[in-house]
């Protein structure tokens, strides 16, 4: 049972860290900036041992907390570790104390609130990772909302308060749809059995016909695809990471872009699994949509952090391919790509904001030749375009190798019974790697090589600070590049799970 | 353990080098870069002699699981036999001449030690590919090698155009890539596993897997052309001469292009049972051979002659691989390794001489001032051009001989146009050996002052590498590998041609020779008289037949069109954010006008609240 | 007419009045007193008809009624002082800022 206590002080270290924060004056910004940091420190270490105890022969739920919170509604305090959500809860804590210690010098307005924001957000990503009852889902997915709406709205760039309420108002209006379809989930659970529950383990006993498991995916669904984001409701997430301040667009890359596919996984594919067979084509083209358009739109940015975000959509697409092509080396490939996503992304933005910061532009051709003026920062960057690109050794090739020899294995039995459709698609995938290395690497020739050039003189090299940080991202890239049979592990029964979950059920209308 | 080792000395190499060379200084670099890969090849050896000993059967050591799922363990595995031990051998042995030869080469460089950590992570990589069980392992190196290419093409990253050159190889090699990887999900998905030697007993096992071969073949194959720079994408390898010297001899000369031959080698169960694949395989070679022969003749650039010829003789490989001469290729492999790197080398030492001149026509006369080079470079172009006993003569004359009478694809035709390829490179070979080093000189005052002989470290790698082209080819190596890579029938009635091809195709040799001494004998004069004549042959040939262009227009620029117009433009801007503020305006526009009511003057809001009340009072009366 | 009659005809009486104040006159204390008559109005229709049915519930909304107007003059004097500072006008059509 002291894990369980663990999980619970992982989750609610945040809080405390507010709390603690409110007692420094708003003066003492250093003090403020090392307080946040080591209670994320903290919250890490907690995190790795919670992640070294799991264990990964068992199937279900570890660590589990389960409190009466609203009885009379049979909402239940629900939280605990499974296969579905370790590895993301590890990464989001371990991109915790690298957000604090990346934004040291970045941030200089309202330190305090920022900070309190930061932590609030950290509060409300975690809990969405661990909650296994629905309405304590919903209530950390929303909660998740305003601190971002802050942090971009009040830190942000020039063209922040459209930004914010872009982004606001797409995940805002995700989230009534999904509301609703909760509400009815609910009550059709309460209707066909009589239980009323919001624990995920009952809503998936929840049998529905066709016709309404289409209406409640299409709602779920589309809460979560705005978030992936999956194309067309994509357009947010460039300007939005755009204007966020640095931090505001690791934790927008690295874990809250998870939210839309770990929805999938959990909970939108799961609940509904005769709708998401019948869908499983649409969502499938949507993905590689994804994959190519974001790619292309990638190759045509001059604004740095656009092209990152774009290329954030398109490995995204990597994922949702994965999940769709419901193989379990797929699926298992998808959650690698998304903390490989998370991993090279974060650091990634970080690299450019911290080119931002001392050179105020982020415009492409401002650049050239940085790794004459500056050598250490152009090797992180090199090794994170590759981890990106999916060069081997890296966690980038890990997950797509694994999704796209999922998508493929599972298209192929279709092609031979004459359904084109998912081969090709799965075809086009692989198309996306080359794209890939094209934009990724117009971006690292026109900014790394050629002639030396900069807007801003005299630029400095990394400082230990930032080379700390990023040294832990490369390290994290290159274990899972290199064993990412330890992680895969852990998740294997989940992958399993979810396989089985969307595959076996068949009630009659459902389709193939 | 002693596979395991080979593959991660170079990578010790490149972590010390590259983390603490340039704190350590050169002669650390030095010891570092160039002994661990000699290290690394005594260890080739001794496994190499530890292969003999056991008869030839497969050595074989598994390092560590990657990943284990739906019960498929990818193991990252190494295997010894026969075909990786030659490779290896031709590696780290090549590689090591080379890592010596840019101690010389490159003394003066500020990135020393970057240099040889990218040699050594070259090195690395290329291990992985030749030594990897499972195409997995294969592919890891195949990717790998494609990274240390495009971080040495560019080298000198500040020239805009190097990292150009970089950047094209690496993408052109990824299209290659897709294919390689589509053909590894069909295998993985038709055999259950990716390792190479279980796919290849499978195809040629009694139950046949339930997938086309040739698929398959055909998939590998465009990986293949990527990697090994054959139509439709060799474009990238003459640009990729942008590296320096040294690279150019060591990756894409003598070992990294050859990673497609060794793929196919490699797969010679699946390509045995794929007709229609090995029969695109010899064409696409032989198309190459000949296509990328007639471009050499016209360069001016010492090192695009030599690319130019590497590509043609990459395509002789695949010939061979065509017509099912397996071990023929991994002889011809053998060979060039070693007369293409000694002329890359020469190259370089040319280059070194004249202080970074790499026009041939403003050279002319070097032979008696650096006679070293001069000697090596005329061996190995003896080699290359196939005059007997040099090493060329023996694996080339091989090639056209089954690419004349294999039972398996070969035909006169496929013996002809070979051959004349051969022709042509005897031609363009020759014709660079009197360009840069006989007649008179064509050289600025001021280069032709500093011309000097390169350093021991350069002349002495020059030396071993001419001599291993004068003599290597009496090594027979396809009969060394015949146990695993059988040659292929010849019909009966086509033996008795086996001497007059080879009397023909020594004759094609010293033709060649005769040709360039003819042309460009006399400060080449008529070769002068004859461009002129056919002008416009010439633009075609000088222009690379304008594939390059052809690529631009056809590929790239619709890309970006697409991309900047549809996608940009038309998609997010107009679409999707179109609609967005569409509906926003909408919204704003409708409350707009409601809001028009809110006067502000609280008379107006008292007056409406009691009417609203005496409105809904009298109709309450009324329907109450 | 009886006792109760009267009282509500009066309490309407007063109603109306404040009714009528609030929605003619400009003056913003006297809307404010208008208000207070409006409230008195009601109040008194609330005793009427508590001591009609003889129970307690109508006498106690009345002192609810109290708190609740004595609050809101507390506050609404305040306002209507801060207004008149920098206005220096007591007319209400003069503050109409929360047009829309």
């Amino acid at each position: 049972m002291g894990d369980a206590m663990l999980l619970n002080l992982v989750l609610f270290l945040p809080v405390a860290g507010i709390a603690l924060l409110v007692l420094v004056p708003a003066r003492s910004e250093g003090a403020i900036r090392w307080v946040t940091f080591w209670v994320m420190v903290v919250q890490f270490a907690a995190t790795v041992v919670l992640y070294v105890h799991y264990d990964a022969a068992v199937a279900g739920l570890q660590f589990e907390t389960r409190i009466p919170w609203i009885p009379a509604w049979g909402v239940y305090y629900l939280i605990g570790l499974d296969g579905y959500n370790v590895l993301l809860v590890l990464l989001t804590a371990f991109l915790g104390p690298l957000v604090v210690a990346g934004s040291f010098s970045a941030i200089t307005k309202d330190v305090k609130l920022f900070y309190a924001m930061v932590f609030l957000i950290q509060f409300a990503m975690l809990g969405t990772f661990v909650a296994q009852d629905l309405f304590v889902f919903y209530l950390f997915w929303e909660t998740m909302l305003i601190p971002m709406f802050l942090i971009i709205g009040i830190w942000g760039g020039e063209r922040r308060i459209y930004a914010t309420i872009k982004f606001f108002l797409y995940t805002a209006f995700g989230s009534i749809l999904m509301l609703a379809a909760v509400i009815y989930l609910v009550y059709s659970l309460q209707t066909t059995t009589g239980v009323t529950s919001f624990a995920f383990a009952d809503l998936y006993r929840t049998e529905l016909p066709l016709s309404v498991q289409l209406v409640l995916l299409s709602a779920f669904g589309l809460s979560f695809a705005i978030k992936v984001p999956i194309v067309p409701f994509h357009t947010w997430l460039p300007d939005a990471h755009v204007e966020a301040p640095t931090a505001g667009s690791v934790i927008l890359a690295g874990v809250l872009l998870k939210m839309g596919t770990y929805g999938f996984m959990k909970l939108g594919f799961p609940l509904f699994p005769d709708a998401t067979r019948y869908l499983a084509p649409l969502v499938m083209a949507l993905a590689v949509v994804s994959i190519i358009y974001g790619a292309c739109l990638a190759l045509v940015q001059n604004d740095i952090k656009k092209i990152i975000a774009y290329s954030s959509i398109s490995h995204l697409g990597y994922v949702m391919l994965g999940l769709i092509s419901l193989d379990l080396i797929g699926i298992q490939g998808a959650i690698i790509q998304m903390v490989s996503h998370g991993l090279t992304a974060a650091g990634l933005f970080l690299l450019v904001g911290i080119i931002y910061e001392r050179c105020h532009t982020r415009e492409l051709a401002a650049y050239g030749g940085l790794a004459k003026i500056l050598p250490v920062y152009a090797v992180f960057f090199m090794i994170l375009t590759l981890a990106s690109i999916g060069l081997p050794t890296t966690s980038g090739f890990t997950g797509e190798f694994l999704v796209l020899l999922g998508a493929f294995k599972a298209a192929w039995p279709l092609y031979v019974q004459g359904d084109t459709l998912p081969l090709v698609l799965a075809a086009g995938a692989v198309l996306g790697v080359v794209l890939g290395a094209l934009y990724m690497l117009r971006f690292a020739q026109s900014f790394l090589f050629g002639k030396a050039k900069v807007p801003h003189e005299p630029v400095t090299d990394l400082n230990l600070r930032e080379q700390l940080i990023l040294a832990a991202i490369v390290a994290a890239v290159f274990a899972l590049g290199l064993y990412p049979d330890e992680p895969l592990s852990k998740t294997e029964l989940a992958a399993r799970d979810f396989q089985q979950r969307v595959t076996s059920v068949a009630i009659p209308g459902g389709a193939r | 353990m002693l596979l395991t080792l080979i593959v991660l000395l170079p990578l010790a190499g490149f972590l010390a080098n590259g983390l603490l060379g340039n704190r350590l200084g050169k002669p650390f670099v030095t010891v570092v870069g160039c002994g661990l890969p000699i290290v690394a090849f005594g260890l080739a050896v001794k496994s190499f002699l530890d292969l003999l000993a056991g008869g030839g059967a497969p050595i074989v050591e598994t390092a560590f699981t990657w990943a284990r799922i739906d019960g498929y363990a990818f193991d990252i595995a190494f295997w010894f036999d026969r075909l990786s031990a030659v490779m290896v051998l031709i590696v780290t042995g090549v590689g090591s001449l080379i890592h010596v030869y840019s101690t010389g080469y490159m003394k003066e460089d500020k990135s020393y030690a970057r240099f040889f950590a990218y040699l050594n992570l070259f090195l690395f990589f290329m291990l992985l590919l030749v030594l990897g069980r499972s195409l997995l392992v294969l592919f890891v190196g195949w990717e790998g090698v494609g990274l240390a290419s495009y971080l040495l093409i560019g080298f000198w990253f500040e020239e805009a155009d190097n990292a150009r050159a970089g950047k094209k190889a690496f993408v052109t090699n990824r299209i290659g890539d897709a294919g390689f990887l589509l053909g590894m999900f069909l295998l993985y998905w038709a055999t259950g596993t990716l390792e190479m030697d279980r796919i290849n007993a499978a195809f040629t096992g009694p139950v046949a897997p339930a997938v086309s071969a040739s698929l398959v073949g055909i998939l590998l194959f465009i990986g293949a052309t990527g990697k090994s720079a054959q139509i439709p994408l060799h474009v990238w390898l003459p640009d990729a001469m942008a590296g320096p010297t040294p690279v150019s001899a060591l990756i894409h000369a003598a070992t990294m292009v050859t990673a497609g031959v060794y793929l196919v080698a490699r797969m010679s169960g699946v390509y045995a049972q794929a007709e229609a694949a090995s029969q695109v395989v010899a064409m696409v070679g032989v198309a190459t051979a000949f296509f990328a022969a007639t471009i050499a003749v016209v360069q001016t650039d010492i090192k695009k002659v030599l690319a130019y010829s590497t590509i043609s003789q990459l395509g002789l490989m695949f010939v061979a691989l065509g017509v099912g001469a397996y071990s023929v290729a991994i002889f011809h492999v053998y060979t060039h390794a070693f007369f293409k790197a000694c002329l890359f080398l020469g190259a370089g030492s040319v280059i070194h001489a004249l202080s970074g001149e790499q026009d041939v026509r403003r050279m002319g006369g070097l032979a008696r001032k650096i006679p070293v080079t001069f000697v090596t470079f005329v061996v190995a172009t003896a080699a290359i051009a196939g005059i007997p006993p040099l090493a060329g003569f023996f694996s080339k004359d091989e090639i056209l001989w089954f690419a004349f009478a294999s039972s398996r694809g070969g035909a006169p035709w496929l013996w002809a146009v070979a051959s004349a390829t051969a022709l042509l490179t005897s031609f363009y070979m020759f014709r660079l050996v009197w360009l840069t080093f006989l007649g008179k000189s064509r050289m600025e005052p001021e280069v032709e002052h500093h011309v000097h002989e390169s350093p021991w470290s350069m002349t002495g790698v020059l030396a071993v590498l001419a001599a291993l082209s004068a003599v290597g080819g009496f090594l027979s190596l396809p009969h060394f590998l015949e146990p695993m890579l059988p040659l292929p029938r010849v019909p009966e009635h086509l033996h008795h041609f086996e001497t007059p091809l080879l009397v023909g195709s020594i004759l094609i040799a010293f033709a060649g020779l005769a040709g360039a001494a003819y042309f460009f004998g006399n400060g080449a004069a008529r070769a002068t008289r004859v461009r002129e004549r056919f002008g416009g042959l010439h633009r075609l040939l000088a222009g690379k037949y304008f594939i390059d262009e052809l690529y631009e227009r056809m590929l790239g620029r619709p890309l970006t069109w697409i991309s900047e117009h549809v996608f940009l433009r038309t998609g997010d801007r107009m679409l999707f954010d179109g609609t967005l503020h569409g509906l926003a305006g909408l919204a704003r526009r409708t409350a707009g006008v409601f809001s028009r009511v809110q006067t502000g003057n609280l008379h107006l809001y008292a007056f409406l609240v009691v009417a609203g009340m005496a409105i809904s009072l009298a109709w309450s009366f009324r329907h109450g | 007419m009886d006792r109760l009659q009267i009282l509500l005809l009066l309490a309407m009486a007063l109603f109306t009045l404040g009714l009528a104040g609030v929605i003619v006159r400009r003056n913003l204390l006297v809307m404010l007193m208008c208000m207070e008559l409006m409230l008195n109005g009601v109040n008194l229709s609330l005793v009427a008809f508590a001591q009609q049915t003889g129970t307690m519930a109508g006498a106690v909304l009345v002192f609810l009624i109290f708190v609740v107007a004595a609050a809101e003059i507390a506050i609404a004097i305040p306002i209507v002082l801060v207004l008149v500072r920098q206005r220096r006008t007591l007319d209400a059509d003069a503050y109409t800022d929360l047009n829309g």
